[in-house]
Order: structure tokens, then sequence, then C-alpha cells
């Protein structure tokens, strides 16, 4: 290397234990498992099994493909510690159920039963995801829709804020969940309803957040705005509204979570299909394996619509790049 | 760039007061009867100490606050609200920061509804204030002497009669200050738009104005004019500048060693 060569070079590939760390906690947790699967049917140790020689298959091939490519290297860098962890985390958990049967059956599972009950009814599972999914989106999109609304209304006019804001704050505080027994009565039919109360769950804090970030526009960017000649829409649109985004994606994510925890106990009381109606399902037959592989779904599910919202904001808030911190 | 005829100001016996935070129900005076006037395309300063009314006289001239009694006039036209023949350039230079500069500076067309007819002079706005490079950058990454004159491009970019300026460079450092007073000494030329620049410092006044109006607190009053008949550019260290300054310092009762040094 020249002597002058810039010092804080990366190099040009991972440190060995860095490259070979997920296949090494495949291993592990296989050979964890081996010897623990000896009693558990043929099965569901096989799914788990090939599981495992895939992983470290292609973790293989990436810590290879790592020197060619600098992109994949930079991301290993950064998931590798975590992807290890996480699947040293399933050897502990086959140690302590299936292992040294710390936990009472038939409540907590081995992965390899849970991972069998994913594969064995990935049909269903993926149609209660897409019930959960349509409900979901439907519900809060309707609730975003009129939070915005409602929240710029009350904002804006102190007309609208003296008669708006008592019955936001009376009746906004009370959980979704708590009107199911009216909703079912009133709805025309279950899906209504649970629609409904998502809808009601994610109005009330996107309603506060946009109502408080529109009256809080710093007063100057709305003299700046009078004095270019703007009319009352481009105070509004044009200045209100943007300077309260901050605002207003805080409560985007506050109803986010809300339309979460709304329908899984709309699924699981009222609608017939879903994730939630899933869990209770399988519950009741005492199928604890399916009830772990629907709550990985749900994990997966719910972070990564989460996720998304997260990259919406980014490109909506490009231009505060750089203060915001969360 | 079309020159646009520029109005003067005029105002009659001015009062505005302000209701006491601390005590209800009684009023401060800010302004007890304002009279001046300010011909076409005269470059006027405001100076007097802080508090004494400067910012809310141009509040009232802006249109964004009404004044108790008197009545302010610009050209034949009595001022009832604020309208885009007024441009007001703040201290901070409040750029949208969701706006590029592009965007920000555009600002006043869209408002008005004419950005369609008129986008071509965007980018005459962008070089008269050397901006064009940075024109899809976002106002965070701009330093505060491009900020304001990105602000001052977006308050001219409508053809303002008049240009209201409060403090406007009272936030830079003392060169980027002393540049920024020859850019706009430069954009007026350029413009002859009636200017009033509000100020609390006073070589500021003397480097760049036609006429000096000396405010007193409590309330706040007109108290003296001054003509500054030096030619421009100004020397800041010249003896008329100097004697200038003494005899300003002295009105606001600050005379002592300043007022010694320029005789």
């Amino acid at each position: 290397m020249d002597a002058d060569a810039p010092v804080n070079d990366k190099p040009s590939t991972l440190p060995w234990l860095m490259q070979f760390a997920v296949p090494l906690a495949a291993l592990v947790t296989f050979g964890v498992h081996w010897p623990i699967s000896k009693k558990a049917p043929a099965v569901e140790t096989h799914s788990y099994m090939l599981l495992f020689w895939e992983i470290i298959a292609v973790s293989i091939v990436l810590a290879i493909a790592q020197r060619f490519w600098p992109a994949l290297r930079h991301w290993m860098r950064h998931m590798w510690p975590i992807f290890t962890a996480a699947i040293l985390s399933f050897g502990v958990w086959d140690v302590i159920t299936a292992g040294l049967h710390l936990l009472p059956l038939p409540y907590f599972p081995a992965p390899a039963a849970v991972l069998r009950s994913l594969i064995s009814d990935r049909a269903l599972l993926a149609d209660s995801t897409l019930h959960s999914l349509v409900l979901l989106l439907s519900g809060y999109t309707l609730g975003v829709i009129i939070g915005l609304v409602s929240g710029v209304c009350i904002g804006w006019s102190s007309a609208m804020r003296y008669w708006g804001m008592p019955l936001l704050k009376v009746v906004g505080p009370i959980p979704a969940t708590a009107w199911i027994p009216l909703a079912m009565v009133v709805a025309p039919s279950s899906i209504v309803s649970a629609v409904g109360l998502i809808a009601l769950a994610v109005w009330f804090p996107v309603t506060m957040l946009t109502a408080s970030g529109i009256s809080n526009t710093r007063a100057s960017y709305l003299d700046v705005a009078r004095t270019l000649g703007a009319g009352r829409l481009y105070l509004i649109f044009r200045v209100a509204i943007p300077a309260a985004i901050p605002n207003i994606f805080i409560g985007l994510f506050m109803g986010l979570g809300a339309s979460f925890l709304t329908l899984v106990v709309a699924e699981s009381v009222g609608v017939k299909s879903g994730l939630g109606w899933y869990v209770s399902w399988a519950q009741g037959w005492a199928e604890y394996g399916k009830v772990f592989a629907a709550l990985i779904i749900m994990a997966a599910f719910f972070s990564t619509v989460m996720t998304l919202l997260f990259k919406l904001r980014d490109r909506v808030l490009v231009w505060q790049k750089g203060t915001i911190k969360w | 760039m079309p020159n646009v005829a520029a109005s003067g100001v005029r105002a009659d016996g001015v009062c505005k007061s302000f209701p006491v935070p601390d005590a209800p129900g009684t009023n401060r005076m800010a302004l007890g009867g304002i009279s001046f006037s300010i011909a076409a395309g005269e470059l006027v300063s405001l100076v007097g100490p802080s508090g004494c009314g400067k910012s809310t006289l141009l509040r009232l001239i802006a249109g964004l606050d009404v004044s108790d009694s008197g009545e302010l006039f610009v050209g034949n036209e009595k001022i009832a609200g604020p309208n885009a023949e007024r441009g007001l350039v703040f201290q901070d230079p409040n750029l949208f920061p969701w706006l590029t500069v592009r965007r920000n500076i555009e600002a006043g067309l869209v408002a008005r509804g004419v950005l369609h007819e008129k986008r071509s002079e965007v980018r005459e706005f962008m070089r008269l204030v050397g901006l064009e490079a940075f024109a899809n950058s976002y106002p965070h990454h701009l330093s505060g002497g491009m900020s304001q004159r990105v602000a001052l491009a977006r308050a001219l970019i409508n053809h303002p009669k008049v240009l209201l300026l409060d403090e406007p460079l009272g936030a830079l450092d003392a060169f980027t200050r002393m540049r920024m007073q020859d850019e706009v000494l430069r954009l007026w030329e350029n413009r002859r738009t009636t200017m009033l620049l509000v100020t609390h410092d006073i070589d500021e006044a003397i480097y760049m104005s036609d006429r000096i109006l000396i405010m007193t607190p409590a309330p706040g009053r007109i108290d003296r004019e001054i003509d500054i008949d030096l030619a421009r550019p100004r020397d800041r260290t010249g003896d008329s500048f100097l004697h200038f300054r003494g005899e300003i310092l002295g009105h606001l009762h600050f005379a002592g060693n300043t007022a010694e040094i320029s005789v």
C-alpha cells in the first residue's frame, strides 16, 4: 500500500469473523438442534434443518460476493451482527423449549414446530394477511383523510376550534376498542364496523397533531406570505400545512400504532377473517405453533407497514434533513 | 428587467397602542402621532433605540397591523391590509424551509397566480442576487447572508412599489453585513424601488440612506430628520461620515468620546 494512501480507507473485505459469523451461528444453532430433535417428529425437523442449510449456503455466497460488491459489504457490516444474534436466539429458544422443557407445552412450541405450522398453514395465513391488509388500509386511509380535514379546520379557524376542540378532547381519548359493543349494533356488517373503529382510532391522533401543527405555524411565515400577495388558500395549503407536516407525521405514526391494536382486537371479536381472527381461532384448537406463526407474520407485516411510513416521511421531509432525530 | 414606477409613502398622525400583558385593561402607546413622507424612489432609514416602535411602524405600512388613528398612504392610496405592492424583509430571512431556493423566490408569483406568465423572471432574480448555483438547495444549506439574499429576491420579484426592510442585516457578522449593504444598494440603484430601512446600526443608516428619521421611544415619535447629502459610494471613515455619526449619537444621548472624535 502507498505510504500516502488515505488513512481511513475502508478495507476491501470484511474481517474473517464477520464474514463467517452468520454461517457459524447457523451451524451452532443447527448443532444444538441435532441432539434435541432426536425425539421430535421427522417432518418438523426436516424443514427446520433445510432452513439452516439454506442460511449457511446463502451466507457463504454473500461472504464471497462482498469482496467484489462494496454496497453489499456496507450492508453486511451493518446487518450481520443483528442476523447472527437472531439466529443464535433461535438456538436458545430451541434449548429452552424442546431441549430442557423449561416452558409448558403446548403453549410454547419449539421453533421447528412453529416453522412447520408456518409452512403447512401458509395458504390460510396468506389469506388472513391479505384480509388484514385490506381492512387496515381502508380504516387507516379513512381515518387519515377525516383526521387531516378536521385537524386543518380546528387548527386554522378559531370558531372550529371553539366547537371542535371540546369534542376532540372528550371523545378522542376513549380507546376505539371500547366502542366495539356499540359499533356491532350500529354497523350493517362486522367489516364496516371494524373499518369505522380503525378510522376512529387513527382520527384522534391525526386530528390532534395536525391541529396543533397548523395553529403553531410561525406567524412570520404567514406575515411574509401576506406581503407576497398570498390569499387565504395559499396561506392554508402552501404555508400552514407544509409547516405542520413534521407534526402531522407524528400523528400518522401514533395513528398507525393505534390502528394495529384496533385491527387485531376487532378481528378477534367481530370479523371472521384476518390475522387477529387466525390467532384466536388457532388458540381455540390449542394449536400454539400456529399462534406463534401468526405472531411472526404480524411482526413482519406491521413492521413493514411502519417502515414504509418512515420511508414516506424521509421522502416528504427532505427539506428537514439534519433536523429530524426520530 | 422592467423598471416599475415606485411610490412614495406618507404617514399622517399615526398612533398605535398595545395592551400591557401584566396589567389587563391598560394600553401602552407604541406610536404617538407619527408623520413623515418619503418620496418615490427614496432610500430612508429609521433609527432609534429598541422599543421605540420602528418595527411597529413598519408592520403598519406593510398592512400587517392596523393603526388606532391617523392615516398611511402609499402613493395616493390608503393602506388597507397587506399587499404585494409592499414587500417586507425581516431580520430572520423567514425562508419557507420546505421550498427550494427557486421555489422560495417563485412564492410571490405563485401566491398572485402569475407564475405561468412570469416564470422567466425567476432566473433573472436568481442571477441578480447571485444564487443560480443554489436554485435547488433547501434553505438549511444556506449561510445567513445567502438566505437574506434569497429573501430579498423573493420580495423583489413582485416588483413592489415600496420595499420595507426590518433590520435585514442585523443578524449577519460585520463583514458579511458590509458586503450585503453594498448589495442592497446595488439592488436599489438598479431598480429604484422606494426603500424604508429599519436599523439600529447608525453606520449602516449613514452609509446607505438618502435621509435618516430618528425615533425616540415612549411613545414612539419621529424626533428629527437628517439628510445625508453625501455622494455614493460613501467612505465609512471620511470626516463628513463621522460628523453625521456624532450628530446622530448626540441626538440619541450617546454622545461622548465619539462625538469629540468626529469633530
